[in-house]
């Protein structure tokens, strides 16, 4: 599942249609747009030997069920009963039948073809605009044949992106802490699965106690807090080769770990003597800088994604606040001055939005607010929530949230959720166990 | 350096007598839940273990707060004690927080209230060769339950014989 086996042939057909269809992604979408996602049609032999290497009878179908699973969560798109289809598969990718898809009321269809030829997995797809009665793309991949997810989430990108004109971001992973066991001992994993909670793996066998992973934007590694030994210490972890190492050797608990934009230093803070401040260690030469120096608490650092600045949640003012600074620690300025405690602030992909926890009268939130502090909008209330993660395109959040027990202390659980920047369609995400601290990857393809 | 660490705790103690007296001004003295909460601290003994007999072994802190109270600095002076007739033990001082802040926060929060409490074992000449601190933040809390006194209880720095 690397980046380095998914030889991705790009047949691109291109064809230049001033499509009719758009998506406004900017605004809650309460009118998703209808759309038809043919099943990829296959033929006998091509079926026969799929099922034969991944177990599935019809890699067909379960390809184009990725694609209306990503574009329905998305909440952009409503893709419709494919028992209303009049057309059969194979048809319609070579000319769809326009009037039939208008009837039903689909303004976009998808259709397609796979194909078993050498070992390999090849597909193809076509995006339709119904209303137009014209063909948007066509793209065609090859790939090994144990990449059919990834080429479902692929295509689920390339319909995303030609619909509302940014980039997708199905083909992604997610890091996370898996939890169980009770309240009082909970036994915490570090985990991975598919944006769309498959392909679920453990990282580590709960030995010891492990938070907040993060994933390095440009690559597969991973910096988490682990309490190996009892030295609760920043790692790094390469998820390919599962090598870990302690990054750094500091004098007390380092914890709150980032990676800058370019991956190539780690932020965290350092707590010692009662106090934290935040440090940056370059992960080529080794160099530690210290990047804060304050009595107060500073912590929860992240970059813009120029690099240039990092914003942090400090209680230098008494309480929990966050601020901005230059990524050689001057010019601290506090951004956030509503009612109520803030921290966690994470920045955007996008460079424009700050994500934060807010703590105001016993209620936790999900918010954004401007990089200078203005326009704060939060997205959604709960007994308790936190850590918010952006999806590379920076129009989705996911976060955790944990449930209050009840008086005999039972009923404890926590899940993670997403929300989408304009504060609709908050969705759980399943995983396998209980599970916390969620940190979105970069899209695996470009 | 000494002198200043001195001067510092007595600057803490002080704050929290102002903290304590105007808390007992405005509210009387604020008991509730069965007499087991002080203001935000507990004040109960119902989680609380002993390194030896009268020695309990954790102090309790308000919310957001590593200030030590009265009781606390009683509890911590018991402890320097009996680590000073102790010589060859040593502690660790695992510092934690309630459910109700952010991760990243109470692992800072958690130090810092092991570290409040490690400075006055401290000037009660207890070499800080002995001591080691250690956060859990709001990951090891002693009731799972999510009300006020629970939250009280979690709040805590526990002095735990590390040999």
């Amino acid at each position: 599942m690397t980046k380095k086996i998914l030889t991705l042939l790009f047949i691109l057909i291109p064809i230049n249609v001033n499509a009719l269809i758009e998506v406004d992604i900017t605004r809650g979408n309460l009118n998703p747009l209808p759309l038809a996602v043919s099943p990829l049609s296959i033929d006998e032999e091509s079926r026969k030997g799929f099922e034969k290497i991944l177990k599935k009878e019809n890699i067909g179908y379960e390809i184009s069920n990725i694609v209306e699973n990503n574009l329905r969560i998305s909440g952009l798109f409503n893709p419709l009963d494919k028992k209303a289809f009049l057309q059969a598969p194979d048809i319609a990718n070579l000319k769809p039948r326009f009037e039939d898809w208008n009837l039903i009321k689909a303004q976009a269809l998808i259709t397609g073809k796979v194909n078993y030829i050498d070992d390999k997995l090849r597909v193809e797809f076509r995006l339709w605009d119904v209303l137009a009665a014209k063909e948007m793309m066509a793209l065609a991949f090859t790939t090994v044949p144990n990449n059919w997810r990834r080429v479902g989430h692929i295509i689920s990108d390339k319909i995303y992106e030609r619909l509302t004109g940014e980039k997708g971001y199905f083909d992604t992973r997610i890091i996370y802490v898996s939890e169980e066991g009770p309240k009082t001992q909970r036994i915490k994993k570090l985990a991975i699965m598919d944006q769309d909670g498959a392909n679920n793996k453990f990282l580590t066998l709960g030995n010891e106690l492990v938070l907040t992973p993060r994933f390095n934007p440009a690559s597969q590694m991973v910096t988490y807090l682990s309490y190996f030994k009892n030295m609760p210490r920043v790692y790094l972890l390469d998820i390919e080769t599962g090598t870990q190492e302690v990054v750094g050797d500091f004098p007390g608990m380092t914890f709150a770990p980032r990676f800058s934009p370019d991956g190539k230093k780690i932020i965290m803070s350092l707590a010692k003597d009662g106090k934290s401040d935040i440090y940056t260690m370059d992960l080529e030469n080794r160099i530690v800088e210290k990047i804060t120096n304050h009595p107060s608490i500073d912590t929860s650092p992240s970059y813009s994604p120029d690099g240039k600045y990092i914003t942090f949640n400090s209680d230098r003012s008494g309480y929990q606040q966050i601020y901005v600074m230059k990524n050689d620690g001057s010019d601290v300025k506090r951004i956030s001055f509503g009612n109520g405690l803030y921290g966690t602030p994470v920045w955007s992909p996008r460079g424009d939005l700050i994500a934060f926890t807010k703590l105001h009268k016993g209620k936790f939130y999900i918010g954004v607010m401007r990089t200078d502090g203005s326009g704060e909008r939060l997205l959604t209330e709960n007994y308790y929530q936190e850590a918010p993660s952006w999806s590379p395109n920076g129009r989705v959040l996911i976060f955790y949230r944990e449930t209050k027990t009840n008086s005999k202390g039972e009923g404890f659980s926590a899940k993670l959720w997403s929300i989408d920047l304009t504060g609709y369609n908050e969705r759980q995400i399943k995983t396998p166990t209980d599970a916390s601290d969620p940190s979105w990857s970069s899209l695996l393809s470009n | 350096m000494r002198l200043n660490k001195i001067f510092k705790n007595t600057l803490l103690v002080l704050a929290a007598c102002l903290v304590l007296s105007a808390c007992a001004t405005k509210k009387e003295v604020a008991t509730d839940i069965k007499g087991q909460m002080q203001g935000d601290v507990y004040t109960g003994t119902d989680t609380v273990e002993y390194l030896a007999d009268g020695v309990p072994d954790r102090v309790f802190f308000a919310t957001n707060e590593s200030i030590l109270t009265t009781a606390s600095r009683e509890t911590l002076r018991a402890q320097a004690a009996w680590l000073r007739k102790n010589p060859n033990i040593n502690v660790v001082l695992e510092g934690h927080a309630d459910e109700r802040g952010t991760r990243e926060y109470n692992l800072a929060l958690g130090e810092r209230r092991a570290n409040a409490a490690k400075d006055y074992l401290m000037t009660y000449g207890i070499s800080s060769d002995r001591i080691t601190v250690l956060s859990y933040g709001k990951e090891r809390p002693v009731d799972s339950g999510s009300n006020p006194l629970a939250w009280s209880k979690n709040r805590r720095s526990v002095t735990v014989k590390a040999n």
